[in-house]
């Protein structure tokens, strides 16, 4: 089952940013592009485990602060040639409201 | 409707292109490929390799059927294209099958030249140029012993040891005195005859083969002097000849290879070629990497780009047989007009020639020690000015700097070596990956094996392991390199273009050189940010995503995702509140690790994201400021006791170092950007691996630059020397601003003087003294923008607060 929780508004996240939500499942990164889609992965790269919610966003990628793997903001795939994948939760958008998916407990 | 491509040749040139083009423009054509083998498309280069045993043909495939199919490419095998109706605009193939186009790509190749003598038609004569060659090879080698290679040159060599390797006897037939001649000096040649002929392979020199004997298959040569030597199989490999007839035949204007001009079109504007059918500039090529880069270009036209030129190649050239290490590039021969710069140890089997022109290196041979070979050949095809490096030329990149792996030759070391050692990767790995990930370029190595692509320190060992994996065909990093992958613009051309424009945003300057991703990548962002930055201070904007966290955050991230705090401490210098403050802050924010840093700073380790500000707030209280140790910016400056203490002491080296770390402080600089003040010539703050290094004598003061402690070991160069403090602060903000205004995005001084030259450095910071004055003043012009706190911006103006902040907190 999937719970949906309202976290915020999209202005709250900068374009091209991050923001993370705490969550008792450790932390959620969400990430707003240029054209304003919003997407969330839990925030550690499959590398080392870097903050995600750190990295430099482009296109609908980010790029991990420690190593530079650049993962799939989509789907949480690394991009090749390196290997690894990385949670992804549903996200909706609500005139504005960023509305979060979370595994209910 | 798409508009219609063939290709005419399904190798690695035209196959090339087709990648390139599917890169930039993937929906613009239908394409249909015509091949004559029946295969997908093979690395060529690789076929030694698989001669000698130590490959097989399926590690060699490049592109499978599969990938065809992927790219919804219409491949056609075992066609022959006989007729090109230009008006129609249609091939036509020996079986009748039809395919019309609106652009024609010939990448016919070329063939091998057989030597028109009696009995060159006898079944066992054969060439060494596609699988089937090999196949014929192999299978002779189970059958027969006699081999005799005709052609001493490289080609000729790789096969001879591939034979030998076999397990046959043979014999090397040159017409000249001195092997591979077009690309080594007699005494290089002299020595790898001597080791090629330890390893048992026989050589007849200066003989002239006169007719190839036998009746149903070939059994012998006779030379002009009549000698006869057994021969069961005879490989030719004399040469190569651009494959033009199908182009002739349709009446477009060849010579001895199809004529293209710069943007790879035939004389018919429709057609273009690419490849080793191809004479571009009177010049005809058989290595792969001018394949390459002319498959760039051809791309970037028929994807109507069309800003693309091909102006030729520079070659350099590696023998590929496993334990001899030759390398040559250039015009080594030399006149009257050169100078030659030779080393020769024949019991270490090590000889170099360096033939030098006007200042700059014009060719290279090395023999037996090639760990240089990259380095020389960028130094080549730069044009670099060497007059001031001349002295250690010779000696290799290495003793520039020691880059920690001096002295290692990739012959020698085993595939469990440690090649990187900043990602644990062995000679084995990067090998294996170059193969069997066709990988041709020192990029294509650093994303698939991360060989290289941390500290960089290893990035020459990298490239020689490229160079003897796939010998003369390693493609080398252009002269030129693209900032990244999003555009072709070089870094010097993206400034520039930053500057005569006058463009004053990330997404400005993205739009005007029309960048290939709208919103770029982590490569570009930071660096046309740092252009803009530093090329219109005040007037640009500074853009806070364009920046790594470090600088977003002003401070360092850690492994685990906490922070590292550097309060700065003017020259090193600190008081009794300072470090009561930085205790308070301990405590209070339960920081789990204080350390010392090599700067003369006290680094707070494991701060939470959080607590940043509250952090900053409490040091800014005493007074301290950001460090800056997390940026591309001026660091630290470190300081000895000077003549304020030391009995040594000439010069107050402190209140030197205060006085340059007030003016510099907070700006941003294509790197970090570090200096020392030393107080008399015992140099205690080991100014002189530096990038701005003070050294104070007893008449005033020494001026290094371009040092560097790190990944390189490079001690300055002496700058000049000073008599006032003013003095040294301005030749510092000079020296300063046309770093920041002229290097590359992370280049540190060290790569960027040895890149222009200490006598560039000179001209504009020594010896013009206007040119001084006018570059001071603008360092000091930009410094009004960039000297506020950021710390106290954060804590008091709340600038970024959502960075320290979470959106929300869920159950937590």
């Amino acid at each position: 089952m999937t719970e949906w929780v309202e976290v915020g508004n999209i202005e709250d996240i900068p374009k091209l940013g991050a923001r993370v939500v705490k969550t008792a499942d450790g932390d959620v990164a969400l990430f707003r592009t240029t054209d304003d889609d919003v997407f969330a992965l839990h925030d550690e790269c499959p590398h080392k485990q870097g903050p995600l919610s750190q990295g430099i966003v482009h296109g609908k990628r980010v790029t991990c602060p420690l190593h530079n793997w650049v993962i799939e903001l989509a789907d949480g795939k690394a991009v090749a040639p390196d290997q690894g994948h990385t949670a992804c939760f549903p996200i909706k958008l609500d005139a504005g409201k960023v509305i979060l998916g979370l595994k209910s407990r | 409707m798409k508009e219609k491509l063939v290709l005419i040749g399904n190798g690695m040139a035209g196959v090339r292109t087709l990648e390139e083009l599917l890169k930039i423009a993937p929906e613009k054509y239908d394409i249909t490929v015509f091949g004559s083998e029946p295969y997908g498309n093979y690395n060529r280069i690789l076929l030694s390799p698989v001669l000698s045993g130590e490959k097989t043909i399926e590690d060699i495939m490049i592109n499978d059927l599969q990938w065809y199919e992927d790219n919804d490419i219409k491949l056609l095998t075992g066609k022959k294209i006989t007729t090109i109706d230009r008006k129609k605009r249609c091939v036509i193939a020996d079986d009748g099958t039809e395919a019309s186009y609106d652009r024609l790509l010939l990448a016919t190749g070329s063939n091998p030249f057989i030597i028109p003598i009696p009995g060159s038609d006898l079944p066992g004569v054969i060439s060494f140029r596609d699988i089937h060659d090999v196949d014929a090879m192999l299978d002779a080698a189970k059958k027969y012993k006699h081999v005799v290679v005709i052609g001493g040159g490289l080609l000729g060599l790789e096969a001879a040891n591939g034979l030998k390797e076999q397990g046959m006897d043979v014999t090397v037939v040159h017409l000249l005195d001195t092997l591979m001649e077009r690309q080594l000096d007699k005494p290089a040649a002299d020595l790898l005859q001597a080791a090629l002929e330890e390893r048992g392979l026989n050589f007849m020199m200066q003989a002239e083969t006169a007719e190839l004997l036998g009746d149903s298959r070939v059994s012998g040569v006779r030379f002009k002097d009549g000698t006869e030597i057994p021969a069961d199989l005879v490989v030719m490999a004399v040469g190569i000849r651009p494959n033009t007839e199908l182009a002739e035949s349709a009446g477009i204007y060849c010579e001895r290879g199809v004529v293209i001009n710069d943007t790879m079109q035939t004389y018919d504007p429709n057609i273009y070629a690419v490849g080793e059918c191809v004479q571009h500039r009177k010049e005809t090529y058989g290595l792969v990497a001018p394949l390459f880069d002319m498959a760039k270009v051809c791309a970037n036209h028929l994807a109507h780009l069309g800003y693309s030129r091909y102006e030729g190649s520079d070659i350099s050239t590696k023998l590929k047989v496993t334990g001899i290490d030759v390398f040559s590039a250039g015009d080594f021969t030399g006149d009257d007009s050169t100078e030659d710069i030779i080393v020769k140890d024949a019991a270490r089997g090590v000889y170099k020639k360096l033939v030098l022109k006007d200042d700059k290196l014009q060719g290279a041979v090395l023999y037996g020690d090639t760990i240089d070979g990259s380095w020389y050949f960028q130094l080549l095809r730069d044009g670099t000015n060497v007059s001031d490096i001349r002295d250690s030329l010779m000696f290799g990149q290495g003793n520039l700097g020691d880059s920690g792996h001096g002295g290692n030759s990739v012959a020698d070391m085993s595939d469990d070596m440690e090649v990187c050692g900043c990602n644990g990767i062995c000679k084995g790995d990067v090998v294996k990956a170059i193969t069997e990930q066709s990988l041709f370029t020192l990029d294509d190595v650093r994303s698939h094996t991360k060989a290289s692509s941390s500290c960089g320190s290893c990035t020459g060992l990298v490239e020689q392991i490229l160079m003897s994996t796939l010998g003369n065909d390693y493609s080398d990093t252009p002269a030129a390199k693209p900032v990244c992958k999003c555009t072709d613009f070089s870094h010097d051309v993206v400034r520039q273009t930053i500057r005569d424009q006058k463009l004053l945003s990330v997404s400005a300057a993205m739009k005007y050189m029309e960048w290939r991703n709208s919103d770029g990548c982590h490569v570009c962002r930071p660096a046309l940010n740092y252009y803009l930055l530093s090329t219109w201070p005040g007037e640009s904007e500074d853009d806070y995503q364009s920046r790594f966290i470090n600088e977003r955050v002003h401070a360092n991230i850690q492994k685990d995702g906490t922070y590292s705090v550097i309060p700065r401490m003017w020259g090193g210098l600190t008081n009794p509140s300072e470090l009561r403050a930085i205790a308070d802050v301990v405590d209070k924010f339960a920081i789990p690790e204080i350390k010392v840093t090599g700067g003369q700073r006290i680094d707070l380790l494991g701060v939470k994201k959080e607590d940043l500000p509250n952090v900053w707030g409490d040091l800014n209280k005493a007074g301290m400021v950001s460090g800056h140790a997390y940026g591309k910016s001026l660091r630290t400056v470190k300081t000895c006791v000077g003549s304020e203490w030391c009995r040594f002491g000439t010069q107050k080296s402190m209140t030197m170092g205060v006085e340059l770390e007030k003016m510099s402080w907070g700006s941003w600089t294509p790197h970090k950007f570090k200096m020392a003040v030393s107080g008399c010539p015992r140099n205690c703050a080991e100014a002189t691996i530096k990038d701005f290094g003070v050294v104070a004598v007893d008449s005033g003061w020494e001026l290094h630059v371009g040092g560097n402690g790190g990944i390189k070991v490079r001690a300055t160069d002496l700058l000049c020397k000073v008599t006032t403090e003013e003095e040294v602060k301005e030749y510092c903000g000079a020296f300063m601003q046309v770093y920041r205004e002229e290097a590359h995005y992370l280049e540190r001084t060290a790569p960027w003087i040895e890149r222009v030259g200490l006598s560039y450095v000179k001209e504009r910071v020594v010896e013009d003294a206007e040119g001084r004055s006018a570059l001071h003043q603008r360092f000091l012009e930009s410094q009004k923008f960039s000297q506020d706190d950021p710390w106290a911006e954060r804590v008091e103006k709340g600038v970024d607060k959502h960075e320290f902040v979470p959106m929300k907190k869920i159950g937590a």
